[in-house]
């Protein structure tokens, strides 16, 4: 990639992020808003990069819990069970369901560490001024954008469970406090991958290569 | 029209500034720097996302109101509507999941649908709505949170799970929202925001012409 075109930003027009209109505002204009629309216009994302480190670091701290506390507890009349994400996991592969079980897994542990991972290499990539394969990291962005809110699973199943299975003392599902930290996680991610702008990977490649 | 007239638009996920491009039906302009799909063309936008939005209202009306799954073991047995398992989830004192779970498969949902259809009504009547701006605003933040599809895949991941201890009762919401799902989806390919603002655009030349 050497030639990444002309950006509307160098030009001193600015795209409305709700109806797509390019404008070009005064440059006196100390907070510019849309002409059709209304909206406040940004060039880049306001304080995207700080931001998005700091949703980052707390989805990273909140990560931990979820993995080691207990997502669900349940008892019946001859057996109790409490279960972490990984042992419900392995529990649902050892009972039967193995293709539930990969499910579970890629939705509940292998997405949320895959949006951790690809957003600390994308913040950790624009910081260094690195042009290294941007089309890898803007596919990567997007795949985050996409299946991020699938680790949603896991919550809507301990809801519908913790819900339904009370039948006196024959069977009973709780939530366990790992499903807020979990829940955290999603919801911080989901906020961490928003507040990113793409646009900055593609500033770095054309102030790396002259053209702006 | 020449390309010199054409209007710019500017890349949202690289700031490539460029021109439009005339599109056939069903086409997508992608930016030829990143990739990312700029605009689609939807022909007869509309009048198909308003039905889909009608359809979907109605069986989401359907999908709330009726238990999702029953359960039964030996004698004893428990039915819950999608409302009852975050009310019982709230008082079990899970307060967080319980909000998710409220935000996301009950209040951006129905959120999602009423706005759309505030909309859509009008201007398939040929009337432009009051306050077109904010509520496509809100329709956009919002967006990412209502998780229809998802809430469906627990549905049926729980199923698995209960069926190994418990006979199951499905309800007339499991297949309400099943095809809530396939509609939300259809809309969500069909509504094409990009007609909205040219539809407005045109009304509002004709007044000034």
């Amino acid at each position: 990639m050497d030639w990444p075109g002309i950006s509307a930003a160098s030009q001193g027009y600015w795209s409305c992020h709700v109806c797509d209109l390019v404008s070009r505002p005064e440059p006196t204009d100390p907070q510019p808003r849309c002409p059709r629309c209304g909206t406040r216009l940004h060039q880049r994302r306001p304080d995207s990069l700080q931001r998005c480190w700091a949703l980052l670091i707390a989805s990273y701290i909140m990560y931990i819990p979820a993995n080691l506390m207990i997502m669900m507890e349940t008892g019946t009349l001859i057996s109790y069970r409490e279960d972490t994400i990984m042992s419900g996991v392995i529990h649902l592969w050892q009972s039967g369901n193995p293709g539930i079980a990969v499910i579970v897994f890629v939705a509940s542990i292998l997405v949320p560490l895959f949006k951790l991972l690809v957003l600390t290499l994308l913040l950790l990539s624009v910081r260094r001024g690195s042009t290294w394969k941007i089309r890898t990291r803007i596919q990567l962005y997007r795949i985050v954008e996409l299946v991020g809110r699938w680790s949603m699973l896991d919550i809507f199943v301990l809801t519908i469970l913790a819900a339904l299975v009370q039948i006196q003392s024959m069977a009973t599902v709780r939530a366990g406090t790992a499903s807020i930290a979990f829940g955290m996680v999603v919801v911080l991610t989901m906020f961490a991958a928003m507040v990113f702008d793409p646009r900055l990977m593609w500033d770095q490649l054309r102030k790396r290569t002259g053209h702006e | 029209m020449r390309a010199q007239e054409r209007p710019l638009i500017a890349c949202p996920q690289c700031d490539l500034l460029l021109r439009e491009i005339e599109l056939p039906p069903n086409g997508a302009a992608c930016c030829c720097c990143c990739g990312a799909t700029l605009y689609r063309n939807r022909p007869d936008s509309i009048n198909r996302s308003l039905a889909l939005a009608l359809a979907a209202a109605m069986f989401y009306c359907v999908a709330n109101a009726f238990p999702i799954i029953g359960i039964n073991l030996q004698g004893s047995g428990n039915a819950v509507t999608l409302l009852q398992a975050v009310h019982d989830l709230w008082n079990q004192g899970m307060h967080l999941v319980a909000g998710l779970t409220f935000i996301t498969s009950i209040l951006v949902p129905a959120l999602e649908l009423g706005l759309l259809l505030y909309l859509l009504l009008p201007l398939y009547l040929g009337k432009v709505p009051v306050g077109v701006s904010p509520v496509m605003r809100l329709l956009q933040a919002i967006k990412p949170w209502g998780m229809v599809e998802v809430f469906m895949l627990g549905i049926l991941v729980s199923l698995v799970k209960l069926v190994q201890d418990f006979r199951i009762i499905p309800g007339v919401a499991l297949w309400s929202f099943g095809i809530l799902t396939l509609l939300l989806a259809a809309l969500a390919s069909s509504f094409n925001p990009r007609d909205i603002w040219l539809q407005l655009d045109k009304d509002r030349d004709g007044v000034i012409d």
